[in-house]
């Protein structure tokens, strides 16, 4: 079934805001209003072991959850240890690592109730 | 006081000349202000409340208007100047209405004119109905009613920054400063006239460079929950239903963005006044590549134009806050005191 006829529907990169589901950025915010301010420096995947080994990036992922893009943030967001390291970090002061935490939490909280 | 018997002509009646004004009449010298408007204040007068405090505008302007309360200081408003003669360090000076005689200095103070946002055709001015920009956004401000054209409360806005700066298409290669920080605060006052609605800035770089900036900026997401992206918008359009579309880069992620908007705000730069280009013939002097009056020098000149006894005061040399303004203003009140004292 994998051959490719040059004309299979392609999945835009654009990020379609006013479709995208926000309940996992609302869940997040919600519960940790540091996430607000998250300015995109990149210090948290600076210093992320993770980051360094995979494509992963926490600065991508907090804004990947911003515009609502959570078919990739499904995909990165297991990548995290956990460590805490990004929150001594970042210049902003945002519990880098609870909202790892919390958007995990936000998946299987809305996986239950079948989005 | 042997002042009395010197002369000084200032041209535009902005915070800049009026500061230099009340500055040099309290150290005893005859000043003819000379206003195009029906009133001093010039720009101040348009906006609602300032950065970074959000202090009510009108209090500024008070301050302003006491400062010309002298009466050393002539303010002809509703004119402009006609014609200059220059002789030996010295002006003669003619309005439209009456010749003001001789000056020992001329301070020119004539601020500048925001871009023209019709020039940037994808965004919309003027072909879309909720295309606004910034000033008309302090207009609405004013009346106290955020409304779209339909007279509906916009749920989503968007606020594009470096409209007619940083933009080598309109020839303007400056950063207009203020802009940046006039974006976060309307957003904010945005997000308090309306509280459920969403706030879109489209920044290119976030240039929070004055005292207290940051923290409104800070104040903004934390408070405010307003969204920043990074990412220059291309294009705007219209759909059916008349919401306004408009398409950037999220440039953070590496990926396109589009979003509905019930309206859109265009932070306009600033340019030199139209008022002040045409005084260039007429006094010899010169401009800088970005349009604004070139100064004798960049650290400790900033004051001085090209020709002995003429001087700059505001933001007709460059972009500047309403602080940097008063401070560039009253600098330019100690470099004239000092000229005439030597001449
Ligand atoms: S908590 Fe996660 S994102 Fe932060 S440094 Fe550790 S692995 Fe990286
Ligand atoms: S270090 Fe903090 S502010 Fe910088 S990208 Fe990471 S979370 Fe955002
Ligand atoms: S202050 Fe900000 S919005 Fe204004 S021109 Fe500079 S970067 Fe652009």
């Amino acid at each position: 079934m994998a051959r490719n006829f040059g004309f299979a529907p392609i999945k835009g990169r654009v990020i379609d805001f006013d479709r995208n589901d926000k309940r996992v950025f609302e869940y997040v915010l919600e519960r940790e209003p540091s996430f607000a301010l998250c300015i995109g420096c990149g210090g948290c995947a600076a210093t992320c072991s993770a980051a360094n080994f995979t494509e992963f990036s926490l600065r991508k992922l907090n804004i990947l959850i911003r515009r609502g893009e959570n078919d990739e943030v499904r995909k990165i967001v297991d990548r995290c240890m956990l460590c805490g390291k990004c929150t001594l970090v970042c210049p902003r002061g945002v519990n880098t690592r609870n909202v790892v935490f919390l958007t995990r939490e936000a998946f299987e909280e809305f996986d239950n109730y079948a989005i | 006081m042997h002042n009395k018997e010197k002369h000084i002509v200032i041209i535009g009646g902005g915070t800049a000349g009026c500061v230099a004004a009340g500055r040099l009449a309290r150290e005893g010298y005859r000043i003819s202000l000379i206003e195009k408007d029906k009133k001093p204040g010039g720009k101040i007068n348009n906006w609602y409340q300032l950065f970074p405090d959000r202090r009510r505008s009108v209090e500024v302007t008070d301050y302003i208007n006491k400062e010309i309360d002298h009466p050393l200081i002539d303010l002809m408003t509703g004119t402009e100047l006609d014609k200059v003669k220059y002789k030996n360090g010295k002006f003669s000076i003619s309005t439209g209405k009456s010749d003001l005689g001789q000056a020992d200095a001329v301070l020119i103070a004539t601020g500048f004119d925001l871009f023209d946002a019709t020039r940037k055709e994808e965004y919309g001015y003027g072909i879309y109905d909720n295309v606004i920009t910034s000033l008309d956004l302090e207009n609405m401000f004013h009346s106290g009613d955020i409304l779209t054209t339909k007279e509906e409360i916009p749920k989503r806005v968007g606020i594009v920054h470096c409209v007619g700066s940083r933009d080598e298409k309109v020839g303007n290669f400056h950063c207009s400063k203020v802009c940046c920080v006039t974006a976060v605060k309307q957003a904010i006052e945005i997000k308090e006239h309306i509280p459920d609605s969403e706030v879109f800035c489209f920044y290119m770089d976030m240039r929070m460079f004055g005292p207290y900036y940051e923290e409104l900026y800070r104040e903004s997401q934390e408070k405010w929950v307003v969204n920043y992206i990074r990412g220059k918008v291309s294009e705007v359009s219209e759909n059916i239903e008349g919401r306004l579309v408009i398409k950037a880069e999220d440039t953070l992620l590496g990926k396109p963005i589009r979003m509905e908007v019930d309206m859109l705000v265009l932070m306009v730069g600033m340019q030199n006044a139209k008022a002040g280009l045409n005084l260039q013939d007429k006094f010899g002097i010169q401009t800088g590549v970005n349009g604004f009056f070139r100064i004798r020098d960049n650290h400790y000149g900033n004051n001085l134009s090209n020709v002995d006894g003429l001087f700059y005061a505001g933001t007709c040399t460059a972009p500047m806050n309403i602080t940097d303004t008063i401070s560039h203003a009253r600098a330019a009140a100690v470099e004239i005191t000092e000229y005439l004292s030597k001449n």
